[in-house]
């Protein structure tokens, strides 16, 4: 067991991230996905992680939902560790109960939307604001309408996801976690299962989101054109380290490190 | 048909319906402690402690193993020997709930499993609570696929029910084979039992058919 | 008496009751293999009749008892002229029974063989039956191996009913022995354990050797 005396029982000062990764480490057995990982991401900021199959990218987003237990290290959120809590002076492992509490700041949409499949685009919504949150039926109702409007599928809102395309599946999944109103919006690879045309529909979305709304966001994608346009900072992974990061004009431009040129040619080539 | 005598199979027509209810309540006894029973197995399976789910799993398997009529027995001859004295309805509804829960688990166990992993995660991205996701989100998703499998045993279990007449339950078996003995005519009772199953297991299967279609549908899933 | 008397003293009539059981099994298990075979090809024939006549043969024996269908032929079959004795009514009823079960399962294999398998031996000019017997039931055979090691399993579960008409199989010897000694929980516990021993450690194996045999067969090991 690793000795969690060196990390502070919460973060303090003036630019406190949203988001702290401090020295994360994740491995499923011999295989080691994250290696001693550092990652801030400040209010309001969209970070999009990039980098070749197996690197650990998408390990980050699922580390940040509390999908995967945590093998070493500390992650943040607001300030107050995520993964673990406070126990007599010192930080233990986070039981479920803090988990859940914890996690509450967190959205996440999915490859594959995870839509509830017995229960329309609305019910979809309304579930975690209803059941969660504890709000009024009418109230979520109201609040799942407006973001199903934003995402452009009112029209759609009785019908179940067998009935509704990818594309449109997506943006209803894009609307259910902002229903739950997080600080930080997870995307994880959400245009990869999807057919070339309906692309461009969920990318507006996420875009309108960044141009319109103080969200702070992670996105793991293979869109390298996408994360460019709209990214704060990108991050290229490799072998469960961050290669190189910066300013997407910077890092699509001049990339500094060998492994991240090679990378970004790679894709090129295949686009 | 030669030999068949209609004053006698009209004769005997209201003792045999007489006995159908019994066959019915008994088809809807063992049913019911099975469905309950049967989740009981189903989810001590999916447990975190290991020798609990080893010896439910294996004692399903057991159940599943041997047969019906030998259980029956079992139940019957071996309870008083423990100082239980057990009625043939009650010994029977034992023996068939408890055989019929073996294969009821089977049935939730591949409901369960059939949710794919993705919704687990959306309920944890929600941040449900382990019940709210079990019993809003995973259970009704794995019930439609287990309805064909549940509708097949509830027909299963009604056609076993003639093997509670060895234990001298009153069903539908157990009166033919008084019929029989009495007046040393077996084409009527015989044929008759025969064809009252069929015409309850038949429209009981295609209701069955209906209403899983009708479900998938209801739940936007097909 | 301790159970190990017990087991010295009626060991042999639970042997022979054994014994008994196995031909039961083989005899009514070979048979429900041909009749489903042919009940599952008629099933999916072209031609209405022989359709019809396999619906119905496999509604009629699914719909009814097992138990009613062993009674109606030791019983009522006589008074049509066709007397079969105890031990050939056993194995009929119990074949015929499960054949219809196995009709199913044979149809269901063949449908799941993919449309392009079909499109592909037509391509071939292969004659119908040529097709049927060289591409398709290979490959179903293969998919409906995993069903059949159930439905064998409760063959033999269902073997025990014959014991109703006096077939003198391990059930039968059970219940004899139960009458004799009123040793309830000896006599039919051990009886669960050889029916379990069978089923679990012959039957499931077997079936399993034969998957992988197939599956080998098929370049799919």
């Amino acid at each position: 067991m690793e000795d969690l005396s060196k990390y502070p029982l919460q973060l303090d000062g003036n630019d406190v991230p949203v988001v702290r990764f401090m020295n994360v480490t994740k491995s499923y057995g011999s295989l080691t996905v994250l290696d001693q990982l550092d990652l801030d991401v400040t209010e309001g900021e969209m970070v999009s992680v990039i980098g070749p199959s197996g690197s650990g990218k998408t390990t980050v987003l699922r580390m940040l939902m509390t999908l995967e237990t945590i093998n070493s290290g500390v992650i943040y959120v607001d300030g107050q560790p995520l993964t673990h809590m406070e126990k007599k002076g010192v930080l233990v492992p986070a039981d479920q109960k803090y988990l859940r509490k914890a996690r509450a700041k967190i959205g996440m949409c999915f490859q594959h939307f995870n839509l509830f499949p017995h229960m329309t685009a609305l019910q979809n919504c309304m579930e975690g604001p209803v059941q969660v949150l504890g709000m009024s039926k009418k109230q979520a109702q109201e609040r799942s309408e407006e973001l199903l409007s934003l995402v452009g599928m009112i029209e759609k809102k009785d019908q179940h996801p067998s009935r509704l395309s990818g594309g449109q599946q997506q943006r209803v999944a894009i609307a259910r976690a902002l229903a739950m109103r997080p600080k930080v919006m997870l995307f994880d690879e959400v245009t990869s299962a999807l057919d070339p045309e309906v692309i461009g529909e969920v990318t507006n979305v996420i875009r309108n989101l960044v141009n319109e709304h103080n969200l702070t966001m992670l996105m793991v994608t293979h869109q390298m054109g996408f994360a460019r346009d709209i990214s704060d900072r990108v991050c290229f992974f490799f072998a469960g380290k961050i290669e190189e990061q910066g300013k997407p004009a910077d890092l699509f431009g001049n990339p500094q490190r060998e492994r991240t040129r090679q990378f970004l040619s790679a894709v090129k080539e295949a686009d | 048909m030669f030999d068949w005598r209609w004053d006698f199979a009209w004769e005997i027509l209201p003792r045999l319906l007489m006995a159908t209810v019994n066959t019915l309540i008994a088809a809807g006894a063992g049913y019911a402690i099975a469905l309950v029973l049967g989740l009981v197995f189903a989810l001590a399976q999916r447990t975190p402690y290991r020798p609990v789910t080893f010896v439910v799993r294996e004692s399903v398997e057991f159940i599943r193993s041997t047969p019906l009529v030998l259980q029956i027995f079992f139940v019957f001859f071996v309870a008083p020997q423990f100082g239980i004295r057990l009625s043939p309805w009650a010994s029977g509804m034992i023996a068939i709930g408890l055989h019929y829960a073996a294969y009821l688990s089977e049935v939730y166990r591949g409901g369960l499993e059939s949710v794919p992993k993705g919704q687990w995660e959306a309920c944890t991205a929600l941040n449900l609570t382990p019940m709210q996701s079990y019993f809003r989100i995973i259970v009704p998703q794995a019930l439609p696929p287990s309805i064909p499998g549940m509708g097949n045993y509830l027909v299963g279990i009604f056609k076993d029910t003639p093997m509670l007449s060895v234990i001298g339950v009153a069903e539908l078996m157990h009166t033919a084979n008084a019929i029989g003995a009495q007046s040393y005519r077996f084409l009527e009772p015989y044929t008759m039992v025969g064809v009252i199953f069929l015409l309850i297991s038949l429209p009981t299967a295609w209701l069955i058919r209906i209403f899983d279609a009708w479900v998938r549908n209801k739940m936007g899933m097909n | 008496m301790s159970y190990w008397s017990f087991l010295v003293e009626y060991g042999p009539r639970f042997i022979d009751g054994v014994w008994i059981t196995a031909q039961q099994f083989v005899l009514a298990a070979l048979l429900a293999i041909a009749i489903a075979l042919c009940a599952g090809l008629m099933r999916l024939s072209e031609n209405a009749a022989s359709r019809g006549l396999a619906i119905g043969y496999i509604e009629l024996f699914r719909g009814t008892s097992l138990l009613v269908q062993l009674y109606w032929i030791f019983f009522v079959l006589p008074l049509f002229g066709i007397t079969l004795e105890k031990f050939s009514a056993g194995f009929l009823a119990v074949g015929m029974n499960l054949g219809a079960y196995g009709a199913e399962l044979v149809r269901g294999g063949i449908q799941s063989v993919p449309k392009g398998q079909w499109e592909a031996a037509y391509a071939l000019s292969m004659s119908p039956a040529k097709r049927m017997i060289r591409v398709i039931l290979p490959q179903a055979l293969l998919n409906m191996l995993p069903p059949w090691g159930n439905l064998l399993i409760e063959l033999l579960k269902s073997t025990a009913l014959v014991s109703l008409i006096a077939v003198a199989d391990l059930m039968f010897q059970a219940k004899q022995i139960n009458g004799s000694t009123f040793m309830s929980a000896q006599a039919f516990g051990t009886a669960l354990i050889i029916y379990y021993i069978l089923a679990r450690f012959i039957v499931t194996p077997f079936m399993r050797r034969c998957e992988l045999v197939m599956a080998r067969k098929m370049g799919r090991g």
